[in-house]
This record gives structure tokens, C-alpha cells and sequence, in this order.
């Protein structure tokens, strides 16, 4: 097993196995090292075994008695986890470590998507998005979770472990990013029928360049410059998307699906599936229950190709 | 007590056999004739335990395959990323399926089944304490079984995942009936599985050979026992669980609705209470069997007896410490993670002593490898790695990472597959000659042994890296880029693999597996235990007595002597069924116990038992409700026949011991059975009791919420003293029915009879005061926590009245006297507990408020 976690470790944007913090790179040392230990001691009672049938009768006898159930049953075990357990509960406090100073986030996992909410920090104001969670390099992060609906659980495994939302109650979880990139996080518990379509994306950035996103997301949504744009602007409203998505600066203020003030600036839409571009966004509103069936959102498969075209239009330039 | 004092002639060690040859002519007709199962349509009706048993297990054997079957879909839909082969509403009920069908349906039914053919054959009893029980066991399981499983095919499956975690199958966020379904179906399985491990407990501890003492006793019936202690410790969780939510689901009583009061994790901890203990109730069995496997196939006694029963008792007693380790992710405190991590890694040690004891046994002997000895061998492999990535996921912060992604589904399959799939094929190799006339093939078996060994390990070895790179599990597809395109293929692979060892199986099954009661293949293996005794369906001639843990090795002549009818009762002295009551400790014989034989009642009764919960399931709660009614009708049709009473005098079973046919109080079998059936109420009560102050600790200060008054005093003080009233009157009826000279005084129903009302009192007055107080069961939690501990008091009142009016009916019938009164017994003990668990509810739902705060 350790030559396959050796072949797999691999880079990966969702892998455990290429942390991307301190504490995911704790608890990799922690798993080289229980996969190797483990491995040795597979190897180890597995050749005992073949040994006790295989060996000459005389030359096993030795292992033929109590004393071999004593000392490999009873004594081995007893002393490699009096060396692993410590070590165990070490990282265990080490890692998930509350820091002052750390940046907060909240994040409420609902059926089948994750609204995030950044709070006011000084002189920066708060705002809500969604699907994305954006941390500064090198800062700590201190993430708070819910449920609006039914039990989901946090997981971005290039920075440590899960943390379960549960309705009803609040849980933490820290990590720090310490290398700038993107990476993904996906709804570890079974919520329903779209739990396999429930990922986000995690985007590392430098600490000025994530001051400056921060910035932007705090503004009102741009006003459209072009007449298409405007027409979608129109349509959002007419068609009563306004009802559901908020978008800040606008009269759309629905709290039901994602805020969309600044949808275009995301990397993806529906909860991590699709890269966020026009035609996605457009394939995203006709067609929502054919490609995430029984997400909570209707498909609007009546708007005429053109209409499409300018809602989805005036989506993307909400960057 | 009238247990016969120990005859003086009695010694284990003796030469002098108990009975002389020859055996009086017609003894082994009367016999045979005694335990011939019934013909034609009726022989559905047979309890012998060989019988059932094998419809038991081919049961859970097909269970088996159709739960793998529901695996291969999944597989060949995760064979490629964005698969559309099953749509995912429909993938969602296949994985809950199949791990409810796995776990509910074969793994826990077919190692209970396994020991109900295989018991008493062990220790050479001629049945099972309980025959019937077994049989309603069965077929309540057999028809519910089937028609959950059923529910596939219209799409009426549980969603909700095998945990069945809320709020997402609570109405709000699964309004059908497919969570109903879990809910009833499975909890009515469960109730079998509890009633099979009364079985399983009275009859390792009452029916076993003459000298069979407890360090003599076979490892397979050690590892019964715990078993069956842990079963009827750890399911009550589980039902009490169940009964919780699927009150949430009709009646709106909030126990899991934050909202209101209550907390989804209660769930968790009532789930895994059970749950984890589940994966030992699975997995010890399987090491029972191999434990017994080793030694036939080494040719040498188990090195480390008494460290391997020790590791038994050991792993059953931990596991009921470490559930937690399933919601190390659920944000509590370090410092309980840190407890049961410790407690969980702790586990490996009697695991441990168990590998190193197979080991040493084989080292010490010289290991044939045949079929089953393979599939031991695989089992080893299999299980060690299992067990090592298990201490992995103990450790808390590796957990947090491989939680809920395929690494643990590679684990639990490494476990399960390993610790139980394995060893339960050993078994039908290594057990099949005991029942079938032709063993079964050595050369297919290596075919179905290497193409399941390779299958398992092509499945579930790439899943360890396929949840470390980040495939989360219960996923029913994957975006392509994640670098698991390969591994799921390789894993979708190796499940057509394992399909096809199975298919050869079935295949190997068909063309050698000859079902015989009477003319099996014999003891091929030179095994050394009792159920390799020549037998038929009366299972051994003569009850043998034991001096050793190896008998058919250091008593020579042992099959011989006992196929003759030179042990003990060799015959039958009442005419019918009879089975050797001994003592739990040391195996002397007590009493012939009379054994009930075939008949209707415990089959109608299982029908209409699966029909209630069934009909109840689909909201048709009249037709339910007549179908309860003819249940508990065929249950008290069946007790009627039970309790013979002595129907002679005491009787010569050889070497001249005369025993009693008919013994009560604590050497009496069903006193026993009662006993257990306290422990697992008690259970459900101290499940309720964990539930309610869960609840209070989720919401300081609000216990019991604003706007709630608790009942005055003076109410649950007068429930209380009708409740010590009822307990009084019947002490006073028990101490009437003393004596040995077969009294049936008049007093004893009239004081049954003023109990009847006064217990029903108790219990509506309760009932009353909460309801005259405003308290409403659905507006918080507080509510619903105090009416689920009434309601279970109504409940058992309700039973205690059943139980008492059928008692005063036996008076009424001449059928319950000073001598014959095990009815009467098994009454008052019940009897007993319910008022008690009146007096603790009682104390829990008026005190405990007002110590919190409350007026």
C-alpha cells in the first residue's frame, strides 16, 4: 500500500495526499508514517503465517505455543499503539488550532450548494457569496459551519480534515493555506439526492491579491454597459429571479438561492461542476433539473435562445 | 427451586458407560418417530433445528447475493466518470440497500442462523431450548425480508443511506415512505434478531452435553454467547432509535428537530451505540467459526483456549465503548475524541491475541490446505489489513481526513468481507458434510477461494488511495479530472470478480449440495467435536457426557457408544420431543425439558407479525392493526401448549440419574429466556432514559421550556403507590402458590385480578397528569422525551395486562398450580419490571425538572 500512496501522491486539487497547509501536512506525515508502520506489521504477521504452514514442523515449533499469542497478541500490540496513540493525540492537538487573528468565514451548507459569508472585519464591510471560499496565504482561517437543512460536512482535503454541519449548531474549523493556488472542497455526508454534485472551490491567493478580491466582492453588482446586458438585467427581473437570488445594488434581494452579486468573478457554477461561462451559465438556467436533477431550482427551458443569451450575458459580467 | 440434587453416582471421569447395550426394543423407533418432521405442506411447520437452520441460512445466503448484486450496479455505474447507467435517485436506494440488506438482512441473520444449525449439533443437545422461537424467528424474517427487499423494484427503497441520519429522513426532507420502510422493516428484523439471541443465550448456558463445563465449551459457543449478550445489549439502541424517529415521522414529536428542542446527533449516538458493536456481533461469530476450522484443519487442540475466550469477552465488552469513532467529525470536544481513540485502538489487542492464537495452532499442528483452510488463510490476510487501517481511522485527525471517503469504504469491506464474508465460506466448505450427503468440491472450491481473494483485494485495495486523493463516498457519480477514472475501474473489475467466485459457488452448491438429515458424509475432516457425532434429526442417540475440549480425539469409541445408546437418555421417556436442561456452570444434568414440537402457530404468528409492521409501513392501519391482533392470537395459542407441568414422575436418563420432566424457578429454561427479555427492556428504558437527558443537555436552561408547569406531587405519588400496590398484591399471590403439593388456590386470581386495573391505573394516571397539564408532545422536545418515557410505560402495561389475564385464564383452565406454575413466574417477573421501570420513569419525568430548575 505505502508504493501505491507513493505512485498517487500526486499533485491533485482535491487530495489529501498533497496538503497544501500545516495541518493537512500533519496529518500526511501521520498517514506515511501509520501506512508504512502498518505495512510492516501486515508484512510481518502474514509471514508468520506462512511460516507456521510452510516452514519444516521442526523449524516452526517455536512459534507453536502460548508464548507466540503473549508476545505477538498481547505484548506488540500493546506497545506499538503505546508509541502511536501519543503520537496520535499529538497531531490531533496540533492541528484545527483556534489562532487569534484569524480571518473568519461562515459557511451554512444547504441541499445542495454552500452559501459563504464573510463578516465585517474593520473598515471592510461583509458580504455573501457562494460556492467559493477565497483565503489570503498564510493567514490563518477560522471557518464556522451550519446547516440550513439537512447534515452536510466541510472538507477541503489539501488543508486538513472534515468538520460536519450539522442544523442547530455551529462548528469551527481552522487551517491555513500556505502555498497560493486552487483547490476543491466537496460535501463529505450524505445529504440527498444531489450529495455527488455538492463541491466548492478554494482559491488560495496572496495576501494583496485576496485584500483586492475582498474589495471588489464588497461593492454593489455593476450596472450593465451594453444594451444586451441591460435586456438581461431586465429579464432577471421580470422573470422573478429576484425571488430566490439576491443581487446587491439591484431590487433582487431573495434569500432562498445564491447571492449573485458577483457571480461572473466566480470560477464555477453548480456547486463546483462547470467552469462559469456564458454558455454554461445559460445551459445552467434551461436545463438545471437534466444536469442536477432535483436541485432546488427550476429549469426555465421556455426562454427564447436570444433571451438566454442576455440573461446569462448579464450573469457573467457580474464579475 | 427443585433442581434434583446431584445423584452420587455421577462422575464425568467414569469408565462404566450410563446404559447397557442392548436398548430395549422400539426405544430408537419411539425416538426417531418423537422428532420426524411433519410431511408435505406442513413441512413448513418443522422446528428441528437442522431444518430452520438451513432455511435460515440459504435465507441469508440469498440475501447475500442480491445485496451483491445492488454492489454490481453501483460498480458498473462508478466504472466511469459522469456514468448515466442508473439515474441518481435510484442510486441512492441501491447503496442503502445494500448496506441495510448486508448488514440487517445477511450478516447478522446468517451468523445467528449458522448457530441455530449448528448449536446444538455442538453440544450435542438435541434442540435448541426454544424451537418455535427459532421458527418465528425465521419466518418472521424471511417474509419481512423478502418484501423489504422488494421495494427495490418500485422504486419504494430507502434513501436516507444505511445510518439513516436525520433531518434528511425526516418528513420535512424525505416526505414518502421509503424511510418508512427502513424504519418498521428493519425494526421489526431487529425484534427477530433479538429473539434469536434469547435462543442462543439460553441454549449455550442450559442445553449442553453431561460435563460439558464452561472451559470445555466449544470457542464457536463462546463466541455465541458474546454474541448474543452483545445483541441483546447493543439492538435496543437501534430499536429504541427507530421508534424515536418514526414518532418524529407520524406524530410530529420533535426528538431530532433543532427547531425545536431537538438535536440530529441524538440519533448519531443512539445509531452507533449500536452500529459499532454490530461490526463485533458480525465478526466474532466468524472468528468462532474459524476457531473451530483451525484446529480440524491443523489436527491439533486451539493453542490458548482460555486467551482466545478472554479476547472474546474482551472485544464484546470494548466495543461498546468506542462508537464514537463514527462522529469523530461531528465537532466534539478533543478530549472525548481523545477517550475514543484510545478506546478504539485498544480493540486491535484481543484481535490480536486471536490472530497470533490461529497462528500458534497452526504452527503447532501440520495445516491441510483445503478449501475451508484457504478461506481461513484469506480470512487472515484480509482481516489483518483491514484491522490496520482500522487503528489508522482511530486515530482522530487521520479520521477527520479519511471520514466518509472511499478510504472507509475500503476498510469496512476489508473488515467485513474479511472478518465475516470469508470465514462464513470456510464454513460452508468445512460444514456442509454434516448436512448434505456429498461434501462439497475441493476443486471448484480453490476456483471460488481465487477468484474471491483476488476479487476483494482488485476491489478494495485501490480504494485506500481512491478516498485519500478525495472521492468522497454515497456519491453516485464523479467529474472526470479527479485522477479516479482508473481506480474506480480497477475496483468495478475486481467486483465482477468476487461475482464470479460467488457464481462458481452456486454452481459447486448445485451439483454436491444433497440436503440429508439422516445419512450425512461423515466426519471427512477428523474433526474433534460433537457435531461431527453420527446423527438424525433427533440429532445424537445418546446425550454423551465430556471430559474434554477434544472429545471425538481423546475419548475413542465416543461415536460408536453414543450411536448405540449407551449415554445418556437414548430414548425418549415422555413419549415426545425432550432436550437435557444443565447447569450453566459445570453441565449436570437438571431436568428433561419438554420440547415443543412442529406446528402452525409460530409460522401464522410470524406472518401475521411481518404483516402488521408491513401494512402499518404503507398507512393502511386498520387491516395492520387486525393483523397485530392475530399475531399476539397465534402467539397465545402457541404459549397455551407450553408449561406441560409434570406430566410423570422423574425419570431414569441412565447410569442412574433420575431427573424431573418439568423444573421452575431458576433452573428452569424460560425463567432464563425472561431474564434476558428483562435485560433488553431494560435497555430500550435506559436508551430512553440516555435520549431524555441528552436532550436536557442541548438545551440549558429550557428544561422544561418557558410556558411548561410541571405536575403537582401529589399525582405521580399516588401513580407511584397503586404502581408498589400491584407489586404487593402480587407477592402475596406468589407466596399462595407455594408449596409442592399442587395447590391452585382461588386467591391467586382474584389478587392477579385486582393488580390488573391497579397497574392500568398507575400508568393512565400518569399519562393523565401530563396531558391535563397542557404539555404538548409536539411543541418542543421536553414534550416528546416525557411522552415517549409514558408511552413506553403504556406500552409494557399494556403487555403486563396481556400477560396477567392469560395468566388468570390458565388458572381459570386448571393448567397453573403450586407445582406447574412457570406462567405464573414468567408473569410476575415481568410484572416486576414494568413497575419498576414505572417507579424510575415516574422519578425521571416529575424529578428530574424540578432538580433542574423547573416548579
Amino acid at each position: 500500500m505505502s508504493c501505491a500512496l507513493a505512485v498517487a501522491g500526486c499533485s491533485g486539487v482535491q487530495s489529501a495526499l498533497d496538503p497544501a497547509g500545516g495541518d493537512a501536512q500533519r496529518i500526511y506525515w501521520l498517514t506515511v508514517i501509520m501506512t508504512v508502520g502498518g505495512t510492516l506489521i501486515f508484512l510481518l504477521v502474514t509471514g508468520l503465517l506462512l511460516y507456521a504452514i510452510f516452514a519444516a514442523p521442526e523449524r516452526r515449533a517455536w512459534l507453536g505455543g502460548r508464548r507466540t499469542i503473549v508476545v505477538g497478541g498481547l505484548a506488540f500490540p500493546i506497545v506499538v499503539l503505546s508509541v502511536l496513540l501519543p503520537y496520535g493525540l499529538t497531531v490531533m492537538r496540533d492541528t484545527d488550532v483556534p489562532t487569534p487573528g484569524a480571518l473568519p468565514i461562515e459557511v451554512v451548507g444547504e441541499q445542495y450548494w454552500w452559501r459563504v459569508r464573510y463578516p465585517a472585519e474593520q473598515e471592510r464591510g461583509e458580504f455573501l457569496t457562494a460556492n467559493e471560499l477565497v483565503v489570503p496565504v498564510g493567514r490563518p482561517v477560522f471557518v464556522s459551519v451550519t446547516s440550513a437543512d439537512v447534515i452536510h460536512s466541510f472538507w477541503i482535503p489539501n488543508f486538513g480534515g472534515k468538520i460536519d454541519m450539522i442544523p442547530g449548531r455551529i462548528n469551527r474549523l481552522n487551517f491555513t493555506a500556505e502555498r497560493p493556488g486552487i483547490y476543491r472542497g466537496v460535501c463529505a455526508e450524505f445529504c440527498g439526492d444531489q450529495h455527488a454534485r455538492m463541491a466548492f472551490d478554494v482559491i488560495a491567493l496572496e495576501p494583496e491579491a485576496f485584500e483586492a478580491w475582498r474589495l471588489e466582492q464588497v461593492k454593489p453588482a455593476r450596472e450593465p454597459d451594453l444594451p444586451l446586458l441591460a435586456r438581461g438585467r431586465e429579464l432577471f427581473r421580470t422573470g422573478g429571479c429576484g425571488s430566490c437570488h439576491a443581487v446587491r445594488g439591484t431590487e433582487a434581494n431573495g434569500q432562498f438561492g445564491p447571492d449573485l452579486t458577483h457571480v461572473g468573478s466566480r470560477r464555477t457554477i453548480g456547486a463546483g461542476q462547470f467552469p462559469n461561462n456564458i454558455g454554461t451559465l445559460a445551459g445552467w438556467i434551461a436545463n438545471v433539473q437534466h444536469i442536477k436533477p432535483d436541485a432546488r431550482m427550476p429549469s426555465y427551458g421556455s426562454l427564447t435562445g436570444e433571451d438566454l443569451r442576455a440573461l446569462a450575458g448579464y450573469l457573467e459580467s457580474l464579475k | 427451586m427443585n433442581a434434583p440434587e446431584l445423584p452420587r453416582s455421577f462422575d464425568p471421569g467414569e469408565r462404566e458407560l450410563p446404559n447397557p447395550l442392548p436398548r430395549p426394543e422400539g426405544e430408537f423407533e419411539t425416538l426417531k418417530r418423537a422428532w420426524k418432521p411433519p410431511r408435505g405442506l406442513a413441512f413448513i411447520t418443522a422446528v428441528n433445528n437442522t431444518y430452520v437452520g438451513l432455511w435460515y441460512v440459504g435465507t441469508a445466503f440469498l440475501f447475500f447475493i442480491l445485496a451483491g448484486i445492488l454492489a454490481l450496479i453501483m460498480r458498473a455505474q462508478l466504472a466511469s466518470p459522469e456514468n448515466d447507467l442508473v439515474s441518481h435517485g435510484l442510486y441512492n436506494q441501491l447503496f442503502t440497500m445494500h448496506g441495510t440488506v448486508m448488514m440487517f438482512l445477511f450478516a447478522v441473520p446468517a451468523v445467528e442462523a449458522a448457530s441455530v444449525y449448528l448449536l446444538p449439533n455442538m453440544q450435542a443437545a438435541r434442540d435448541l431450548p426454544f424451537p418455535r422461537l427459532s421458527a418465528y424467528a425465521f419466518w418472521a424474517y424471511f417474509v419481512g425480508g423478502l418484501v423489504f427487499f422488494g421495494t427495490i423494484f418500485f422504486g419504494l427503497s430507502p434513501d436516507g443511506g444505511w445510518f439513516m441520519y436525520p433531518p434528511l429522513t425526516s418528513t420535512k426532507y424525505s416526505p414518502a415512505d421509503n424511510a418508512d420502510w427502513w424504519l418498521l422493516g428493519i425494526g421489526f428484523i431487529e425484534i427477530s434478531a433479538i429473539a434469536g439471541a434469547i435462543e442462543i443465550i439460553v441454549g449455550v448456558m442450559k442445553t449442553r452435553a453431561v460435563g460439558m463445563t464452561l472451559d470445555k465449551l466449544p470457542v464457536y459457543s463462546w463466541a455465541m454467547l458474546v454474541f448474543a449478550v452483545m445483541i441483546v445489549i447493543g439492538f435496543p439502541a437501534i430499536i429504541l432509535g427507530t421508534l424515536l424517529l418514526e414518532m418524529e415521522r407520524a406524530f410530529d414529536w420533535p426528538f431530532f428537530i433543532a427547531e425545536r428542542g431537538g438535536d440530529p446527533l441524538l440519533w448519531q449516538h443512539l445509531f452507533w451505540f449500536f452500529g459499532h458493536p454490530e461490526v463485533y456481533i458480525i465478526f466474532l461469530p466468524a472468528t468462532g467459526m474459524v476457531s473451530m476450522i483451525v484446529p480440524t484443519m491443523a489436527q491439533t487442540p486451539l493453542v490458548g483456549y482460555r486467551l482466545v475466550v478472554l479476547a472474546l469477552i474482551a472485544t464484546g465488552f470494548l466495543s461498546f465503548g468506542l462508537w464514537v469513532h463514527h462522529m469523530f467529525a461531528t465537532g466534539l470536544p478533543k478530549m472525548s475524541l481523545s477517550f475514543f481513540s484510545a478506546a478504539s485502538t485498544a480493540v486491535a489487542v484481543p484481535s490480536g491475541i486471536q490472530v497470533f492464537a490461529w497462528i500458534a495452532t497452526i504452527a503447532s499442528g501440520r495445516m491441510k490446505l483445503t478449501t475451508p483452510s484457504l478461506f481461513v488463510i484469506g480470512f487472515l490476510f484480509i482481516f489483518t489489513l483491514g484491522g490496520l487501517t482500522g487503528v489508522m481511522v482511530a486515530v482522530a485527525p487521520f479520521d477527520w481526513q479519511a471520514h466518509d471517503s472511499y478510504f472507509v469504504v475500503a476498510h469496512l469491506h476489508y473488515v467485513l468481507i474479511g472478518g465475516m464474508v470469508f470465514p462464513l465460506f470456510a464454513a460452508f466448505y468445512y460444514w456442509v458434510p454434516a448436512a448434505s450427503k456429498r461434501a462439497l468440491s475441493e476443486r471448484l472450491g480453490r476456483w471460488v477461494f481465487g477468484l474471491m481473494f483476488l476479487g476483494v483485494n482488485v476491489t478494495f485495495l485501490p480504494m485506500h488511495v481512491t478516498g485519500l486523493i478525495g472521492m468522497p463516498r454515497r456519491v453516485y457519480t464523479y467529474p472526470v479530472g479527479m485522477g479516479w477514472d482508473a481506480l474506480n475501474l480497477v475496483s468495478t473489475v475486481g467486483a465482477f470478480m468476487i461475482a464470479a467466485g460467488v457464481a462458481v459457488f452456486l454452481f459447486d452448491l448445485a451439483r454436491n449440495f444433497r440436503f440429508t438429515s439422516e445419512d450425512n458424509a461423515g466426519n471427512v475432516w477428523n474433526a474433534s467435536t460433537l457435531e461431527w457425532l453420527p446423527n438424525g434429526n433427533y440429532n445424537t442417540r445418546s446425550i454423551p457426557s465430556i471430559t474434554s475440549r477434544d472429545p471425538l480425539w481423546d475419548q475413542p469409541n465416543l461415536s460408536k457408544d453414543v450411536e448405540e445408546g449407551r449415554y445418556y437418555l437414548p430414548g425418549t421417556v415422555t413419549g415426545g420431543r425432550e432436550a437435557l436442561v444443565t447447569s450453566p456452570f459445570d453441565a449436570r444434568p437438571q431436568y428433561i425439558l419438554q420440547v415443543p414440537g412442529p406446528g402452525w402457530q409460530p409460522v401464522l404468528a410470524a406472518f401475521f407479525t411481518a404483516a402488521f409492521f408491513l401494512l402499518l409501513t404503507v398507512k393502511l392501519v386498520f387491516p395492520s392493526v387486525i393483523c397485530g391482533v392475530l399475531a399476539v392470537g397465534c402467539v397465545i395459542w402457541w404459549l397455551w401448549e407450553t408449561d406441560p407441568g409434570p406430566v410423570r414422575p422423574p425419570a431414569d436418563i441412565g447410569g442412574g440419574i433420575v431427573l424431573p420432566v418439568y423444573a421452575t424457578g431458576p433452573v428452569n429454561h424460560s425463567w432464563w429466556a425472561m431474564i434476558v427479555l428483562m435485560v433488553v427492556s431494560g435497555m430500550v428504558f435506559t436508551c430512553l432514559l440516555f435520549s431524555y437527558l441528552f436532550l436536557w443537555l442541548v438545551n440549558p436552561g429550557a428544561w422544561p421550556p418557558q410556558g411548561v408547569r410541571i405536575p403537582d406531587w401529589i399525582w405521580p405519588s399516588l401513580a407511584a403507590l397503586l404502581y408498589c400496590a400491584c407489586g404487593a398484591l402480587i407477592a402475596v399471590a406468589s407466596r399462595q402458590l407455594r408449596g409442592s403439593d399442587r395447590r391452585s388456590p382461588r386467591s391467586v386470581p382474584v389478587l392477579v385480578g385486582v393488580a390488573l386495573p391497579l397497574v392500568c391505573g398507575a400508568s393512565a394516571l400518569d399519562l393523565w397528569t401530563q396531558w391535563e397539564s397542557g404539555l404538548s408532545p409536539s411543541a418542543h422536545a421536553y414534550g416528546a422525551a416525557v411522552y415517549a418515557i409514558t408511552s413506553l410505560q403504556v406500552f409494557f402495561v399494556l403487555t403486563s395486562l396481556t400477560m396477567g389475564a392469560y395468566t388468570i385464564a390458565r388458572w381459570l383452565a386448571g393448567r397453573l398450580d403450586s407445582v406447574r406454575r412457570t406462567t405464573f413466574d414468567n408473569t410476575m417477573l415481568f410484572w416486576y419490571y414494568t413497575i419498576g421501570q414505572g417507579l424510575v420513569g415516574l422519578l425521571m419525568v416529575h424529578g428530574f425538572p424540578r432538580l433542574t430548575g423547573g416548579l
